[in-house]
Order: structure tokens, then C-alpha cells, then sequence
């Protein structure tokens, strides 16, 4: 390697107009001949990334909307409560399992309801279920939790052990679709997810077949989320609409399902932004 | 095709069974000890104790000044199963194996040499595979039985006798060889070959064979064969046992799972490579342990399919452990790691001084995935994630669901999670048909239920209260129901509820919930919300 000198021009008493080309391609001349850089690729080299494999969410709206759950990325879905978010979360645990894929649901507070997911058409088989929540201890048992244990925060809260279980899941490999059920959990302990979490999430699923799907109230998973989906709840006006006649005895009244409005907040999978694109879709009581 | 037999013969056997739980031991003097103290006598000794000076015979108050002796009690259970490995060496190449007592096999080679290449690449293979269970051997190779075990006897390592070389090869050999056990009969005979200045086999071979026939009997003509390679005679092939077990009698009590698992480690080890010997996988794994005080008893069965047992002071002095697995598996360290998580969560309690671990041997998978199938979980990873995620929620809180034939509100029970394997893919448009039309209105389940308070207005709910979460009341805005329904009244569990569909306005919006009435114990319940 040549030993160009580093030394400004202008310590050389010479005249700095003249000498600034030479002085600049022998800057460039140097560093484009360190070991360190000679393995970077120009941005103007780099290819671009191809978009990722898609698959259907079991809503229709929603594919036509998003164009599908991408495979290896992080798709999040927020709405309040009765917005309708886990009718979404169960038709794409149906399609995944029609699909035959293994699926894993990290239920962080135990509301998944077996009878629903029945009657959404889940294949039991290919779920696994991890219910997050304190560990039962026998009343005998020695390793029982105290007061004192609990205040100092000794006893993993049930987002911690999510955030274990989802890393195990996802290390594991071979699972179709994973699912955080982040539906129940307060704002506060939502928001204390650190986002090097998700970032490490978003980096395990990268280039494997797996979807990883978050369901919250209000978006958790932030930049890393490639796709962004916000379902609204149920208005009061709409509120009659799904319901059956209100003059009708309460005995005589049906819950019809729930209207559901859909709306993309983000989206990586297209290059032009995506905006604020909406659908609606109805869920039907099973 | 002339007939071939090979020969395993494991010197100092009880020094190998013992060795091969513990082969750091390996370089060092190691005597093995018989009898009852203090009335100890050295049963058997390895090559190093045998050049320091120890043969078997001493007493240990003997020995005891040697420095660097290491001395061990002799175990009948590592030794049986030391056996076990050898006949599973042998039977992994033919399936005619004759046992000719505990150190000594002997198999038959016909038909093996285009599987497995010449006679002196099979002799190879056999003492390497030995080597791979744990035991250092003498193999040999003869065209007949007696000849192969007299020169894996009398050779260390490798040897292969061609036809007709038999007494030219086996003539070097002390004439101890042939009388290998030490009863009276075969010491006065040696006396005799002593006196008459016989020291090696081609003496032997050498005397006249009537003036043999004369002194010594029918007994001498047969040794005088022996020493010929002259002998013929027909194999006895035993019966293939398919025990897995291996067994680990310790010096000292261990009170800590981390030697534990490195024992654990290398009885795997040793039960794989068995089991690899003869192409078996297993699904049950059977850990037992001896402990060195009583405990109460404990039931320890869990979902998973680990199921425990710790004995009662007095009956026995057990710790078992039960792990089955949802396809056949042949990983050591998959095993080790398993058996680690179970232990950690149900640890014995009382320091261990015997361990046992057997398997159930059953036929590998041979299931190869398609191309394209969906991709699945390897089911060795899958295992240890179940086994980690069941250390982290709980062993009843992970696994699949199964939906019980009742009515009764949460009638479902956890099960063992083990996904079938996908079958051929359908068409595309089969499997990712749209379901729009069909989707269903999904209720979160609040476990616990939350308790509320109603206020009732014309025979319906009217307001709610619920004290716990002041998200959960305010005005009923809409009301239906009630749904009356009621079951297993024959029974203690009897139940019977009204549902009510009710919504509230939340902060954001309508929130939607089922209401429950318990008629039976007359307490208001939220049970879940759709969602």
C-alpha cells in the first residue's frame, strides 16, 4: 500500500487553490485504498430489497387493503376495545391453520376464548397456546410467593414472560404465524416494552416464513411494524344498525356482530406512502 | 465361501464397566475392590495399577500405600450393563452373537463382507464402535469361534487370522491363555504344563498326541486343538434382549444438579450410542434416582408428559421421573436438556447416590418433509422450547387446547402440544379461500371474571358498578337477553346462568360485554368482551 501523506496543503505552505484537486483525489485515492472500506458497496450499488411474500389474513378487506400479512415482518393491528381486533386476530389464526402452518399464541392476559376460536374454524392441533400469569404454587410448597416477593418484583409480570416466550418461539423457527395478544394489557406496561424488543423481534422473523403479528390498543411496536393497521370501534350511531330493533323485548334482541372499520396507518411492503386508506368489514356472532 | 468369526474380548472387564462411566480415570491406576469391608480384595486392576505393583488378589490394606491409586467398589449393574453395550456392538453387524460370558462375544461374519468390506475393515469397525460405547477391546478374527477368542485373548488391538495360519499364529501365545478361569482344574493342568517346561502354545501344539490322549485325557486333546486352530464347533446365538438402561452407583452423595447433568450427560451419551447401534430411536426417557434419604410423597404428573414419583421415608428411597416425547428422538444433548428443565422444576430434594436411566427404544422416524409443505417446528427444538416456555408460564399454561363435550362455560382442558404433520397441500385456492362472509364476532374472556354490581330496571340491567376498574360501568346503553341455560344438575358441580349482551360507553367508545347472572350463587359477572 502507498503511504500517502494526510497533511493539509496548507501546512505545506503552498497555495491552497491550486493544490485543493490533487489534495482531494489523494484523499480519495487513500481511503478508497483502506482495508476497512473496501468491502462497501456505493448506495448507489445497492439493490433494492425485494418485497416480501404475502399471505391472506382471512379478512378480505384487510388483503385488499394491505395486499396481506407479510411474511418475516411485524404486523401490529390496534383498536380499543369491541373494535373488532381480535375477530381479525382469530380469522388469521383460521387461515394459517387451514394453511397447515403452526401457529403460537402468547396470550399475555389469558382472554383467548377456545369456544370462539371453534367457531372461527381454528385447527386446535396446530396452536399452541401460552397463557401468560403467575405460576400456581401449591399452598405447601416451599418456592410459594410472598407479599414481599411481589412488591420487590421478583415474580415475572406477564409481559416479561411474553417478551421471553416470543423470543423462544421465534428462535425455535418453523412456526407459520406468532401472535402477541397485547389486547388487555394496560396502556402503562404496553408503552415500557422497550423498543430494542421489538427491534430484536423484527430482526428473528427477518428472512424466515414467519408472521409475527401484534394485537394492542394503541401501536407498541412503532417503527418496527412494516404494516400498521388501526380498527375503530363501534360508534354509537352505528350501534343500532348492528343490532336488531330496538323496540323488540330485550329477550327478543340479538347481538348481529360488530362493524368494523378499518383504517392503514403504515406500510413498508409499498414504496410510495401509504396514507390514511380505509375499509369496513362486519363480524357475525357465532 | 470359507466361514469367518470375529471375537470381542474387553480386558479387565469390571475395570472397563466402571471406566466407562468415569473415563477420566482412564490414565490413572484404578483398582476395582470386592467383598465387605474391611475384608476388601482387589477383584481387578487396569494396566497401570498392574505396573505399580497391584494384582488382583491383594488386600486393600495393601494398596492403600500405592500413591495415585484410585479405588473402586465393583458395580454388578455397570458391569451387566457394560454387556448390554458389548452384545449391542455386536449385533448392530450380525445377528448371530454368541456370549461367551461377560467379556467375551463372539459373532459371526458370514454375509457381512459386502456390506461392510474386507475381514480386516470389519474387525476395525467392530473395535472402533466398541470404542464408541465406552470400551477399549481386543478384536479378532479366525474361521472359527474358539480360535478368534483365543487370539482376541492373547492379541491386544486387531487381529485377523487367515485360513491355515491358525496354529502358526496362535503358537506365540502363553499357554494361560487357553485356561483362562481360575478354578483348581485348570490351575493343577497348568502346574502340569509347568513341570513338563510347556510355556507357549506351539509347545503344545508340538506334543504327541496319543502320549497326550494318555496323561491328560480327552481333556488334553482338546487343549492340544485349541492350541492347532483345530477346533470345530457350531455357534449359539443368543436372543436379542432390547434392555437400554445404564446405571451409575456413586462414590459420594450428590447434592447439586449440575454434576448431576453432567452425569446425566454421559449415561445419554452412552444410551444413544447404543441405541444408535442398532438403529433404534426412543420417546421414553426413565430417570431414577436413588436418594440417600426419604421424602414424602409427591404427584408429579404434569401435562407434558414428564410424570414423577418421590417415595414415602420407608417404602423406598426413589425419585423417578418420566419423560415422554411426541416423536422419536436421538439427541443426547436435546435429552440432557429436557431432563434439566424437568429436574430444575421438580428437583428430588435429597442428595442422590444412584442413578438409573433407561430408555424405550422405538423404531427412527422416517418421515421426510415435502417440498413444499408448509414448514414445522424440528421437533427436537420444539421439545426444548416447550420445555423452556413451561419453565417461564407454568407447566399447565402452554400447550394446544382441546374442547370438552359439555356445555358448561369453559369446558376445555390443555393437552400436550404436538402438531401433526402437514399433509399433502391442497390446491392454493382451497386453503386461502376467503372467509369474509364468515367471520366471527370473538369474545375476550376475562379470567378471573370480573365481579360487578347491577342495578335492574323493568326485569333488565341498567347500570353496572364495578369497583375494580372504572372502565367496566356506567349506563347500559343496550341490553339483550336474558339467555337462560343450565347444566350438570345430577351433580355436586351443578350450574346454571343467565346471559345478558350489554353495552357501555368507554372512554374511546361502545364497548360491548357479556353479562352473567349466576342463578345459583346470585352474583353478577362480566365474563368476557367481543371483541
Amino acid at each position: 500500500m502507498s503511504s500517502l501523506p494526510l497533511v493539509s496543503p496548507a501546512a505545506l505552505g503552498r497555495p491552497v487553490a491550486v493544490v485543493a484537486s490533487t489534495w482531494r483525489t489523494l484523499v480519495f485515492k487513500r481511503l478508497s485504498a483502506m482495508p476497512k472500506l473496501a468491502g462497501v458497496t456505493p448506495a448507489s450499488r445497492l439493490d433494492v430489497r425485494p418485497a416480501p411474500q404475502t399471505v391472506p389474513s382471512g379478512v378480505r378487506e384487510i388483503d385488499t387493503l394491505t395486499g396481506g400479512l407479510p411474511r418475516g415482518c411485524l404486523t401490529e393491528i390496534c383498536g380499543p376495545a369491541s373494535s373488532g381486533r381480535t375477530s381479525v386476530l382469530l380469522a388469521a389464526l383460521s387461515a394459517a391453520t387451514r394453511r397447515q402452518e403452526v401457529c403460537a399464541l402468547v396470550d399475555i392476559s389469558d382472554a383467548f376464548s377456545p369456544h370462539s376460536a371453534a367457531a372461527a374454524g381454528v385447527n386446535f392441533e396446530k396452536m399452541l397456546w401460552v397463557r401468560c400469569g403467575e405460576i400456581k404454587q401449591k399452598a405447601d410448597s416451599p418456592q410459594r410467593h410472598t407479599d414481599t416477593e411481589k412488591k420487590n418484583g421478583k415474580i415475572e409480570k406477564p409481559v416479561e414472560q411474553a417478551l421471553r416466550v416470543t423470543d423462544l418461539l421465534l428462535q425455535s423457527g418453523g412456526f407459520g404465524l406468532v401472535i402477541i395478544d397485547l389486547g388487555d394489557t394496560p396502556l402503562k406496561m404496553a408503552r415500557r416494552i422497550p423498543l430494542t424488543s421489538w427491534f430484536r423481534f423484527q430482526r428473528a422473523v427477518e428472512h424466515t416464513a414467519t408472521v409475527l403479528f401484534v394485537v394492542s390498543q394503541v401501536p407498541s411496536a412503532r417503527t418496527c411494524a412494516s404494516l400498521l393497521l388501526k380498527v375503530s370501534g363501534t360508534k354509537l350511531s352505528a350501534l343500532s344498525c348492528q343490532l336488531s330493533a330496538e323496540t323488540s323485548p330485550a329477550h327478543a334482541q340479538l347481538l348481529n356482530g360488530l362493524q368494523v372499520q378499518g383504517e392503514l396507518l403504515r406500510s413498508r411492503l409499498e414504496r410510495k406512502p401509504s396514507g390514511s386508506v380505509t375499509t369496513a368489514f362486519i363480524t357475525k356472532v357465532g | 465361501m470359507n466361514q469367518y468369526f470375529a471375537c470381542i474380548f474387553v480386558p479387565d472387564f469390571p475395570v472397563e464397566a466402571l471406566l466407562r462411566a468415569e473415563p477420566k480415570l482412564r490414565s490413572q491406576s484404578l483398582a476395582v475392590l470386592e467383598g465387605k469391608a474391611p475384608l476388601q480384595k482387589v477383584f481387578a486392576v487396569n494396566e497401570n495399577a498392574r505396573r505399580a505393583g497391584v494384582d488382583p488378589g491383594m488386600s486393600k490394606l495393601q494398596i492403600e500405600p500405592c500413591a495415585g491409586m484410585v479405588l473402586r467398589a465393583r458395580s454388578l449393574p455397570q458391569e451387566a450393563a457394560a454387556h448390554a453395550a458389548l452384545l449391542d456392538c455386536a449385533q448392530s453387524f450380525s445377528p448371530r452373537v454368541e456370549a461367551r460370558g461377560c467379556d467375551t462375544i463372539v459373532l459371526d461374519l458370514a454375509g457381512l463382507q459386502p456390506l461392510f468390506g474386507a475381514l480386516p475393515k470389519i474387525a476395525r469397525a467392530l473395535s472402533r464402535r466398541a470404542s464408541d460405547l465406552g470400551l477399549e477391546t481386543n478384536v479378532a478374527v479366525a474361521g472359527t469361534p474358539d480360535t478368534a477368542a483365543l487370539a482376541a485373548r492373547g492379541f491386544s488391538g486387531v487381529t485377523v487370522i487367515p485360513e491355515g495360519k491358525e496354529a502358526e499364529q496362535l503358537g506365540s501365545l502363553p499357554v494361560e491363555v487357553l485356561l483362562g478361569n481360575s478354578t483348581q482344574e485348570s490351575g493343577q493342568l497348568l502346574e502340569t504344563f509347568s513341570r513338563w517346561g510347556i510355556r507357549k502354545l506351539r509347545d503344545l501344539a508340538a506334543l504327541p498326541h496319543l502320549a497326550l490322549s494318555e496323561r491328560l485325557g480327552q481333556a488334553g486333546i482338546h487343549l492340544q486343538k485349541l492350541a492347532c486352530g483345530a477346533t470345530s464347533r457350531t455357534l449359539v446365538p443368543v436372543e436379542p434382549v432390547l434392555i437400554f438402561e445404564e446405571v451409575i452407583e456413586l462414590e459420594y452423595p450428590l447434592l447439586l444438579l449440575e454434576p448431576l447433568a453432567f452425569l446425566l450427560g454421559r449415561l445419554l451419551e452412552q444410551l444413544c450410542a447404543r441405541l444408535a447401534a442398532r438403529a433404534l430411536a426412543t420417546q421414553e426417557l426413565r430417570l431414577c434416582l436413588e436418594l440417600e434419604n426419604g421424602w414424602q410423597t409427591e404427584d408429579l404428573s404434569t401435562n407434558n408428559g414428564a410424570t414423577g414419583v418421590l417415595a414415602r421415608p420407608g417404602q423406598s428411597r426413589l425419585f423417578q421421573r418420566t419423560l415422554r416425547l411426541p416423536v422419536p428422538l436421538l439427541d443426547s444433548r436435546t435429552f440432557l436438556k429436557l431432563l434439566q428443565l424437568d429436574l430444575k422444576a421438580h428437583p428430588p430434594g435429597a442428595p442422590i447416590v444412584k442413578i438409573r436411566l433407561a430408555a424405550e427404544p422405538v423404531r427412527p422416524r422416517a418421515a421426510q418433509n415435502g417440498l413444499f409443505l408448509p414448514p414445522s417446528p424440528e421437533p427436537e427444538k420444539l421439545e426444548l422450547t416447550l420445555a423452556r416456555i413451561a419453565g417461564i408460564v407454568g407447566e399447565d399454561k402452554v400447550g394446544s387446547l382441546e374442547l370438552l363435550d359439555t356445555h358448561r362455560p369453559g369446558g376445555f382442558r390443555m393437552q400436550r402440544f404436538a402438531p401433526s404433520e402437514p399433509f399433502s397441500p391442497r390446491r392454493h385456492r382451497d386453503t386461502e379461500r376467503d372467509d369474509s362472509d364468515d367471520l366471527v364476532t370473538a369474545l375476550r374472556i376475562f379470567r378471573p371474571p370480573v365481579d360487578v354490581a347491577v342495578t335492574m330496571q323493568d326485569g333488565k340491567p341498567a347500570y353496572i358498578n364495578c369497583p375494580k376498574n372504572k372502565e367496566m360501568q356506567g349506563e347500559i346503553l343496550w341490553v339483550a337477553g336474558p339467555w337462560r341455560s343450565s347444566g350438570d344438575w345430577w351433580e355436586q358441580e351443578a350450574w346454571a346462568r343467565d346471559e345478558w349482551d350489554i353495552a357501555v360507553q368507554g372512554e374511546a367508545s361502545i364497548a360491548l360485554y357479556r353479562l352473567v347472572r349466576d342463578r345459583l350463587g346470585g352474583r353478577w359477572i362480566l365474563e368476557g368482551m367481543y371483541d
